[in-house]
């Protein structure tokens, strides 16, 4: 049974990969794991979220690491580097 | 802490007057004497490395609405916890921006300068590595998204672990 989560890209992200997507997972997947399911799709999401590429992911709108957990419906956002103030 | 607050963040695309947004932190708190503010304005040159130092005329912010707020509402509980504020105040600015604009403000209210001087600077040490917001800037040789500055998150490091049972709040600052 997959979960599905509401993956949102914003700034550069967003502009090569669009502003949202629901993407399935399996139970217990993290953070990590996301990213490198959607590097999987090879082309530009492998390219922009390459394991060397500085990227950060916020889970339910907060900060959050590479091993946190992620459950059906959750919003998973990947963003560069923030640059406000 | 006042019983009555201002509220405390705002996103907002038009502009904002400093002075009045202090007058509204600090009204009717007779326990205030100190303010403490900072505003960040856009800059018509880019920042160092760029070849060509194209001139910044216009800039596009965006955020991440839901998570703006609660990042930086989260900011202003621990500033107003770690220095003893009285009243805390930051208006962000997003859309589009022209050189010399004001993109945002932060303004702080406590008892004492030493508490009020440092949790500005706390504060925008946070807001620059935390908050999400996100720069484009047009030149004459077109849009660049900004990159992050490694001395931004040098500048958040130093302010370190807060321990809750110092209550002066102020740290020794190793810069």
């Amino acid at each position: 049974m997959k979960l599905r989560v509401r993956v949102r890209y914003f700034a550069a992200l967003r502009e090569a990969l669009g502003a949202e997507e629901w993407v399935e997972v399996l139970p217990g997947s993290t953070v990590a794991m996301l990213r490198r399911q959607l590097v999987q799709r090879g082309g530009v999401h492998a390219r922009l979220l390459a394991p060397d590429r500085a990227v950060r992911c916020a889970v339910d709108q907060q900060l959050a690491l590479e091993d946190t957990v992620l459950v059906d419906g959750v919003e998973a956002a990947f963003f560069p580097p923030v640059t406000g103030g | 802490m006042r019983e009555f607050s201002v509220h405390r963040v705002s996103i907002q695309t038009q502009d904002f007057d400093l002075s009045a947004e202090v007058a509204a932190l600090r009204a009717g708190d007779a326990a205030v004497g100190a303010v403490a503010s900072f505003v960040g304005t856009v800059r018509e040159r880019s920042g160092v490395g760029a070849a060509a130092d194209s001139a910044v005329s216009a800039m596009e912010l965006e955020h991440y609405p839901g998570m703006t707020e609660r990042s930086i509402e989260a900011m202003i509980d621990e500033a107003t916890a770690r220095f003893d504020l009285r009243q805390v105040r930051v208006v962000h600015r997003v859309g589009r921006l022209l050189a010399m604009d004001q993109i945002m403000m932060v303004a702080v209210a406590s008892a004492h300068r030493a508490q009020a001087f440092q949790a500005c600077e706390f504060l925008m040490d946070y807001l620059k590595t935390q908050a999400p917001f996100w720069k484009k800037e047009t030149t004459a040789d077109g849009e660049r998204w900004v990159d992050a500055r490694v001395e931004d998150d040098q500048a958040l490091a130093r302010w370190g672990q807060w321990d809750r049972s110092d209550r002066s709040g102020i740290v020794a600052r190793n810069v």
